[in-house]
Parts: structure tokens; C-alpha cells; sequence
């Protein structure tokens, strides 16, 4: 089942007189429970096509598709909407709000859909446990490790049965160990629930935790590949 | 600490408000009960200027007044309720070793009903000790306290300007006036009695002052005009004459006084309005550089699913609770101000219930109007670069 459809998709910056092609028609059909990595170089585009995937932004041209709907079409308020219903992210940075403990971290994400306290409260607690945060509810971000924090970051995600996880380099500022504990939170969740999990990163090892990797370059596709067939050509190459 | 700074200035303004308006409505309360306690739909008429060889002499410069004039007045003057004539002057009342000075006024019985000014103990004068001129004397409460030290006045001899007076009767405690003096520092005895024993008349029945009291509120301006054209008639002054005394209107003054404390009410809570100005524009102030600072947060809300009115409702709520801390700290500010105030000055105070509703509900709306903006421009972030904030 397709679960994310790019049709074209380009998006130009006006830099003065200069057009920046940050994306230059692209097309890329994601299925629902794959395991992606999107790799590449600093400006290759695979921020810009994250943020748009993500619907923090729209394409300049051509069609994105989120469980068939157009999205290019929509309001701030229903790509807000949208966010909040099957979009989860997880950063580099963690992104928690300070001075505000775990479990009400967790619960944000409930608090823009109007769900009852003692149902938001249920849901935290048991996302917070799927990532292995038991009894850390009340810590506040500065009291929790950074692989914590990222368990948070995850927990958060997760809160509202989302089928995509968007993770913009989520071990960027994790220790080796550490990355590993949360890669295979990822792949847990991408197996025992059927998460789609979009990753993009630029570290090979992480990479190696997806199914499928496609990389940019200049704003280009240049390959889609599972991630099998990849490793070789890098070997290769 | 920044918060406590930025309520700083919705709490002097509140404060400010709240005392402003208690002392302007305790100056108001305060005439109103000095109204009150002067009489009510009271007018006073006095002697006037007189031409005689071309030189004019002031208002009470002629003694043209005579009890026979208040004695028309009250017989023909249909809107005149009772009439108090009065000739006063200062004497020393003397009681066994003791003395004190005061106001000794004649009048006659009509003093009571005219200045609302009850007995408290013994009686009043009649018209028996107008008409037979008795030496007997009503005493107000303070000469009371000075002349008698626990012992009660009545039927007790005192002595003023040495001529033996029984006293009769005691006023009641009746307060300040108006213009700050002690009423109940005051000897009532009967008109007649002043005239021929005390004070002397330059003519027979001549008297200071007439009061009159209206029947009514309504009945003050025909009263006005009753006793002007009756006392016209009187003194035979010709219609191109100027009149030989005046009526003066003791309500118009007192309204004309409530209406001043209203306007300085008025005037003072304006000023104090410009704080609590002043204090929401810091609450815009500090909400701004709260957007600022916490744009990666915004920008977390967003990609999390945050709709507009989500992150401007959060800016908006913030903005009202800090200025409504500050109200209500403000108000308390303001009541303990204005108590302080009137220990200090002396001055009454009174914080109505309906000034600190006024300043709780007008420091919720200064919240909202300056968090508005703040909230705005927080909505309308770009959540990509929003994120990206550091």
C-alpha cells in the first residue's frame, strides 16, 4: 500500500536574481511499514525534501501525496492538522521542551486534538514504556541522558498512533553505544508496530538499520536502492 | 524575576487606579454626609448691601433683617417647610471654675427642624422662651465636654457674658461641616433673649440670618422665589432696585462641591489609567522578547501539530495571567495604598467593590490587547525556521 507519493516534486528558492533548485524533480513512491534512509551531502536537498515530506513545507511544483491526499492543496491549519495525526518527528537535537518533565513532553502532541487528561495521561505512560522510560515520567529533559532525551523525542512521536516517523539525524549527538540502543528502538517499532520510519542520516552504520536508501545530490535523485545492494556499490566504488 | 519586573507595572497602575478612585469616593461620601448633616433643601438668607450716598457696603454689611421677616416668611411662603432665625456672636460661657468660648447662637425652635439636629437630652426651646425671652440655653456637645466633665448639664446654671443661664437640653454630636468646623461647638439659646440680653440690636428684632428649609427638594426654587419676592415686598424695594439681602442655596453649593470631587475622581483615575498603560505596554514589551526567545519552542508546537489559534490562545493566556497577577497584587496594592493614604492625610477612602471589579476585568483586557500582538507575530512563524532558531 502507498503511503507516500512524489510526483515531481521541485522546490526553488529566489536568492536575488539567482533561482536555488533545492529540489529538482523528484519522484519517489514510499510503501507503508518500509524502513527508508535518505543519504547525501549537506545542501544535496534531502533537508528540503524531509520538510516537505514532513509537511512543514509545500512544493514550488509538482504533486506530494500523503495517503492520497494532495497536500499542496491544504491550509496551515490542516497541514498543522495533518502533522499532528500521522506525522511524528524526531530530531537531532532531541527538541523537548525545557522545564516541563517527560510525561507532559509525551503529552503535547495530544494537547492539539483535544484529547480528555486521563486518556493523554494513559497514552504518555504507555508510550513512555514502549521506549523503555519507565518510571522517568516526572524527570524533567536536563535530569535525563541524551539517549533519554531521544526516548522522549521517540515517545512523543509515537503518542498518536502516527503510521510515519520522520528522524532528521537522530543519533547526530549520541555517543556509538547509544545510537545503537535507539536504531534498534527504530527498527523495533518499524517491525512489532508497522511504522514507517523515514531516516535520514550520513553515517553508514546507522544507515545500515533501514531496508531501503535513496541519496541526493544536488537536488537530484541519483539512487534508490535497497540497502543490501547499496552497501555493495559503496564496497564497490 | 522578569515576570515579577514586567507585573510591576500593571500592579502600580492597578494600585494606583484603585487608590485614586478610593479617595476620590471617599471625598464624595464625605460631602455627602456633611450635606446631610448641614440640613437638607436648606437656604440662608442674609442681609445685603445697602446704597446710602452712593457708597454700597457688602453682602451682612446692613442689618436689614428682622424676626418679624422670618416670621412672614414662615406664614406666607407656602413651599417653606420651617424657618431658624439666627442672631449669633461669640461669648465665654462660664460653668463653676471652668470656661470656654463659643459660638452663641439665638434662634428658635425651628433650629431643630432645620438643620435636622435632634435633642439628645432634656428639651428644646419652645415658643413660650422665644416669646417671654427666657434665660435658658441648648448646649452643644463639645461645649458639653468642656464645661461638664461627666456631670449631666441639664437644669445646671452656666453663665454666659455673665448673665445666669439654665441650661435646658443637649444637641446631639453633629460632626464637621463642610468648610471643616466644629458644629457642635455651638450655644443655642432664644432669639429674643440674644437680642435683648447678649448681643444688642442696632434696631428692634434685627437677626444675622434667616434659615429656611423647603418642603422638598422640588419645593427649593419656589421656596427661593417665595422668600425673595416676599422679602421684596417687605423692605419695599422698587423693581430697578438691587435687593437688600440674599438668598443663598446651601444644596446648590454642596452639589457644586460633589460635583468637583466627581470631576477630580474623574481627573486622577485618568492619570492613574495612563500606568496601567504604561504596565501593558511592558506586558507587550516582555511577551515580544518571550516570542523571541522561545521560537525553537514555538517551532516545536508547530511541527507537532499546533494550529494558529493554539500558539496565539498560549501567548494570549500567558500575557493575562501575568497581568492578572499583577491586578490582583495591584488591587491589594492599591486598598493597602489608600488605607495608608487616609491615615497619613487624614482623608476618608473607600474602595467600592465595584473599582476593584473595574481594575481586576481592565487589567484581563490590558492582557489580552497587549498579548495580542505578541501571540500574532509568535503565529505566524515559519515552523521550519522556527526549528532551526538557536
Amino acid at each position: 500500500m502507498v503511503l507516500i507519493e512524489a510526483r515531481d516534486i521541485s522546490k526553488i528558492y529566489q536568492l536575488g536574481d539567482t533561482e536555488l533548485r533545492a529540489l529538482d524533480r523528484v519522484s519517489v513512491i514510499i510503501e507503508k511499514g518500509e524502513f527508508l534512509a535518505i543519504m547525501g551531502p549537506s545542501g544535496s536537498g534531502k533537508s528540503t525534501f524531509m520538510n516537505i515530506v514532513g509537511c512543514l513545507d509545500i512544493p514550488t511544483s509538482g504533486q506530494y501525496l500523503l495517503e492520497e491526499v494532495d497536500v499542496g492543496k491544504l491550509t496551515r491549519d490542516e497541514l498543522a492538522h495533518i502533522r499532528n495525526q500521522k506525522l511524528g518527528f524526531v530530531f537531532q537535537g532531541f527538541n523537548l521542551l525545557p522545564r516541563t518533565s517527560a510525561l507532559e513532553n509525551v503529552q503535547l502532541p495530544m494537547l492539539y486534538n483535544s484529547v480528555p487528561l486521563k486518556e493523554r495521561n494513559e497514552k504518555a505512560i504507555a508510550a513512555l514504556k514502549t521506549v523503555g522510560l519507565e518510571g522517568r515520567e516526572h524527570h524533567h529533559p536536563n535530569q535525563l541522558s541524551g539517549g533519554q532525551q531521544q526516548r522522549v523525542a521517540i515517545a512523543r512521536a509515537i503518542v498518536n498512533q502516527v503510521p510515519v516517523i520522520l528522524a532528521d539525524e537522530p543519533t547526530g549527538n549520541l555517543d556509538t553505544h547509544t545510537s545503537i540502543e535507539i536504531m534498534e528502538l527504530f527498527q523495533k517499532l518499524n517491525v512489532e508496530a508497522g511504522i514507517t520510519i523515514i531516516l535520514v542520516t550520513h553515517e553508514p552504520d546507522i544507515a545500515t538499520y533501514s531496508r531501503r536508501i535513496i541519496r541526493f545530490l544536488d537536488g537530484h535523485l541519483v539512487s534508490d536502492k535497497p540497502t543490501i545492494e547499496d552497501q555493495k556499490g559503496l564496497r564497490k566504488g | 524575576m522578569r515576570s515579577a519586573l514586567t507585573m510591576l507595572g500593571i500592579i502600580i497602575g492597578v494600585g494606583a487606579v484603585i487608590a485614586m478612585l478610593a479617595v476620590g469616593t471617599g471625598a464624595s461620601r464625605k460631602i455627602a454626609e456633611q450635606t446631610a448633616s448641614m440640613g437638607s433643601n436648606l437656604l440662608i438668607v442674609l442681609p445685603g448691601s445697602q446704597t446710602s450716598g452712593g457708597i454700597r457696603t457688602g453682602f451682612g454689611g446692613q442689618p436689614t433683617l428682622t424676626l418679624n421677616d422670618a416670621e412672614a416668611i414662615e406664614k406666607e411662603c407656602p413651599a417653606v417647610q420651617d424657618v431658624a432665625p439666627i442672631l449669633n456672636g461669640t461669648a465665654q460661657i462660664v460653668y463653676g471654675n471652668l470656661n470656654w468660648s463659643t459660638r452663641v447662637s439665638g434662634t428658635t425652635l425651628g433650629i431643630i427642624r432645620v438643620r435636622d439636629w435632634p435633642i439628645a437630652t432634656g428639651r428644646s426651646l419652645t415658643d413660650e422662651d422665644v416669646r417671654s425671652a427666657t434665660k435658658v440655653a441648648l448646649l452643644g456637645q463639645t461645649v458639653v465636654d468642656n464645661l461638664f466633665g461627666g456631670i449631666d448639664p441639664v437644669d445646671q446654671i452656666v453663665r454666659i457674658k455673665k448673665i445666669p443661664f439654665r441650661v435646658i437640653g443637649v444637641m446631639e454630636k453633629k460632626g464637621q461641616s463642610v468648610m471643616g468646623d466644629d458644629q457642635d461647638d455651638a450655644v443655642f439659646v432664644p432669639v429674643t433673649t440674644a437680642q435683648k440680653k447678649l448681643f444688642g440690636t442696632t434696631f428692634p428684632g434685627m437677626v444675622r440670618q434667616i434659615m429656611v428649609k423647603a418642603r422638598s427638594a422640588e419645593d427649593l426654587d419656589s421656596a427661593e422665589r417665595q422668600v425673595t419676592s416676599l422679602l421684596k415686598q417687605r423692605h419695599r424695594i422698587g423693581p430697578k432696585k438691587d435687593d437688600d439681602f440674599s438668598v443663598r442655596n446651601l444644596t446648590q453649593m454642596m452639589q457644586a462641591a460633589e460635583e468637583q470631587t466627581q470631576i477630580m475622581t474623574i481627573l486622577l483615575g485618568a492619570i492613574a489609567s495612563v500606568s496601567l498603560l504604561v504596565g501593558g505596554i511592558g506586558i507587550m514589551n516582555i511577551m515580544l522578547v518571550s516570542v523571541t526567545e522561545r521560537t525553537r519552542e514555538i517551532g516545536i508546537r508547530m511541527a507537532i501539530g499546533a494550529k494558529t489559534w493554539d500558539i496565539r490562545l498560549q501567548f494570549i493566556m500567558e500575557a493575562v495571567i501575568l497581568s492578572l497577577i499583577g491586578g490582583v497584587i495591584g488591587l491589594t496594592a492599591g486598598i493597602t495604598g489608600s488605607s495608608v493614604i487616609s491615615m497619613m492625610a487624614g482623608w476618608p477612602t473607600e474602595v467600592s467593590l465595584m473599582s476593584a471589579l473595574l481594575a481586576f476585568v481592565f487589567s484581563g483586557v490590558v492582557g489580552i490587547f497587549f498579548g495580542f500582538y505578541p501571540a500574532y507575530k509568535a503565529s505566524l512563524l515559519n515552523p521550519i525556521d522556527a526549528l532551526r532558531y538557536e
